[in-house]
């Protein structure tokens, strides 16, 4: 491994097995500085043990990386200092109040006095939380634990966070504003390594991985990857019965999924997904209904490298 | 430091917010030590006793007088045949009959000897025992009184003086109140400390507080000390009320037995902090505390005098702190030992500090696997 100051996060062939299963499998990646890079994979695809291993709580069992430098097998203790991590399920003390959980989480990474005094308003101020500083954080509701927690991430200001599906059960607005704050952070110059099950928020990445069944399966800007996907989408608002039995048939076709009154449908580039359909009707008897193409999105590549991966598995 | 105060604060927060678990601290010793102070008496006294008198003479009469006024036994009745005491033994109602022959004035005043029966329930071995030894003195103080002639003529020949010292009244709240402190200590030390880190691994808060650059000393650390402040508080809280409600005093230096409990109380802590590296539950890091206890209360000397042991239980006993324990506070409580005298107890409990402490701390690991 070279020793570039600017990757801040580098693993080769990097494994987890817990007894018999193989959680994570040789997974080699590397994360720049001010990077916002997502993990993306359907649940139990091994991101939160990929994390847990990045942030020295769970040892590989094969393979190696380094976080900040530090190796995280042998240094586990040097990686702590420098990261912050917002764990997948709330971890905040429930019977301690906000402001409460704040000033330990402060105390934990060394911080006292003024500075921690400093620190925590400042935090509080951040994410909107000075007007609950008092309130008990187990009777906050979802969305703002999620803040909480985001708040005890950032606290000691860590050149790198680890954020395990921060925004899940949070709504649509706030999760905009969280965003937000993610992209803040990076433009100051942290690093942000964040796994999420939103499309819209994997658009919002530099970077992605797709894992899948430990596996990583693509790795790339959004815009490479669905490149790489090559993938081309109709849709068309007419729905029958036996169209869709026509068009599941079709081997043309990746993808036939009902949105509504609308049915999108995915085929590879070299086929036309419009004619596609058009031809499906015809064969269906169904009548003509306007067909669109629109462009294909991460969740379209996403679905059909799943699919691909669990064909040939 | 800043970390282990951090840690120490917070665990000092959650217990003031957590009052059933607070209220129990308090009132686990107060109620232990009014059920073992007032309605435990080992020495067991006013024996139900029944008669049956084959001689009816006023000196068949007078024996069972006699035995009656040892305080031992209570005569509540007679019975006429043997039938009858037997049913009432059976049925509990008597747990003593005293068999008194026919002719038994009469032998005694020809000089014949005479055998007088004492018929016990053994169900009871402990509440029978004084009963046999309360009637086993009277008739050996008879026969010898009978063998010298008349009693108040000559002194007998060997007589015993037994002088009881530190608890001359041979109050069993004596016993019991030091040894309840070692109980009430070793019960709260482990259940806390496994109970504490369990729940943390329960709720999902462990993992935020080792990805923090804490270091396991630290962490281990400012989790336990607030619990030594609980332990001192319940000790003094024991000893309050055993002086006040039982008029136990402590005889010895209290400075000398609150030092020498800081080491007792740290090996309860070492194991309370090794339940919970196996313990994934709270109640896992319960049920192990109420599996520890057991023997705590059965071997350490805590209720029934070790002396009386098979070898393998009293070598047994021998690793408990407990019991190490138990033998410095009612050594300096009861008896107003000093260090010199228990010097050899320490040096056996400071052995099992660091066994446990060295275990408890190569288990316990500051990640997740
Ligand atoms: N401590 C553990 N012991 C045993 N198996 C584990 C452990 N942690 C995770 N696993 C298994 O490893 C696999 C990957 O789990 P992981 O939590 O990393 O998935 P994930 O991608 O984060 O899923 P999700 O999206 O549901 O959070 C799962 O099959 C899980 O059951
Ligand atoms: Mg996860």
């Amino acid at each position: 491994m070279d020793a570039d100051p600017d990757l801040v996060v580098q693993t080769e062939h990097l494994g987890r097995r817990f007894g018999k299963l193989e959680a994570v499998r040789d997974v080699s990646f590397s994360v720049r500085r001010g990077e916002i890079f997502g993990i993306l994979g359907p649940n139990g695809a091994g991101k939160s043990t990929t994390i847990r291993m990045l942030c020295g709580l769970l040892v590989p069992t094969s393979g190696r990386g380094t976080v900040a430098g530090f190796d995280i097998a042998r240094e586990p203790e040097l990686v702590k200092t420098r990261i912050g991590y917002m764990t997948q399920r709330f971890s905040l003390y429930e019977d301690l109040t906000v402001q409460e959980n704040l000033h330990f989480y402060a105390g934990l990474y060394g911080l006292s006095g003024r500075r921690r005094r400093d620190r925590v308003g400042t935090v509080l101020e951040r994410n909107g939380l000075t007007g609950r500083a008092a309130q008990l954080s187990g009777t906050l509701s979802g969305g703002w634990k999620q803040r909480v927690a985001l708040a005890c991430a950032m606290l000691h200001e860590p050149p790198l966070v680890f954020l395990d599906e921060p925004t899940a059960g949070v709504d649509p607005v706030s999760r905009r504003t969280f965003w937000d704050e993610i992209h803040r952070l990076a433009s100051d110059g942290t690093t942000v390594i964040v796994t999420t099950h939103y499309m819209d928020e994997a658009e919002r990445c530099h970077r992605l991985a797709f894992v899948f069944r430990g596996a990583l399966l693509d790795l790339g800007t959004p815009a490479e990857i669905l490149q790489r996907r090559g993938l081309r989408v109709a849709e068309t608002v007419a729905e029958s019965r036996a169209m869709l039995e026509v068009l599941r048939a079709d081997p043309r076709v990746e993808e036939v999924a009902p949105f509504g009154a609308r049915l999108r449908v995915t085929t590879r580039a070299a086929h036309d997904p419009a004619a596609v359909i058009r031809e499906a009707q015809a064969r269906s008897g169904a009548p003509h209904a306007d067909v669109t193409e629109v462009r294909a999105d991460l969740e379209d590549a996403f679905v059909s490298m799943v699919r691909d991966d669990a064909r040939t598995a | 430091m800043t970390r282990l105060l951090a840690i120490a604060w917070k665990e000092l927060i959650q217990l003031r917010r957590d009052r059933p678990t607070l209220a129990m601290m308090v009132m686990l010793p107060i109620m232990q030590l009014l059920l073992f102070g007032w309605a435990i008496d080992t020495d067991v006294r006013h024996i139900p006793t029944t008669v049956l008198d084959f001689d009816r003479t006023a000196a068949s009469r007078e024996l069972a007088h006699s035995l009656e006024a040892t305080g031992s036994c209570d005569v509540i009745g007679a019975v006429h045949d043997p039938a009858e005491l037997s049913r009432a033994l059976r049925s509990g109602a008597a747990r003593v009959g005293l068999v008194i022959p026919a002719r038994y004035a009469e032998h005694l005043a020809h000089g014949h000897p005479v055998t007088v029966q004492l018929v016990v329930d053994g169900s009871d071995p402990q509440s029978v025992s004084s009963a046999t030894t309360a009637a086993g003195g009277l008739i050996a103080q008879r026969a010898l009184a009978l063998v010298m002639g008349t009693a108040a003529l000559r002194e007998p020949p060997l007589s015993l003086e037994a002088t009881t010292w530190y608890n001359p009244d041979l109050r069993s709240a004596v016993n019991i109140v030091p040894g309840l402190v070692g109980i009430i200590l070793t019960m709260t030390m482990v259940m806390l400390t496994a109970m504490a880190i369990a729940r943390e691994r329960e709720r999902g808060t462990l993992e935020q507080l080792v990805v923090s650059p804490i270091k396991r000393w630290e962490l281990i650390l400012g989790k336990i000390l607030p619990f030594v402040v609980i332990g001192y508080v319940q000790m003094t809280l024991i000893l309050t009320v055993g002086r006040l409600a039982f008029d136990v005093p402590v005889v010895g230096s209290l400075a000398l037995l609150y030092a020498l409990a800081f080491g007792f109380i740290a090996a309860n802590l070492a194991i309370g902090l090794f339940f919970s590296t196996i313990a994934r539950t709270q109640q896992q890091a319960m049920q192990m505390t109420f599996f520890f206890i057991l023997p705590n209360m059965l071997l350490s000397g805590f209720m029934f005098p070790r002396d009386g042991m098979p070898r393998p239980a009293q070598r047994l006993s021998e690793i408990l702190p407990l019991t190490h324990f138990l033998r410095i506070i009612r050594g300096i409580a009861l008896r107003g030992a000093g260090f010199d005298d228990l010097r050899g107890e320490l040096g056996k409990l400071a052995v099992i500090l660091c066994v446990l402490v060295v275990l408890s701390s190569l288990r316990f690991r500051k990640n997740l696997s």
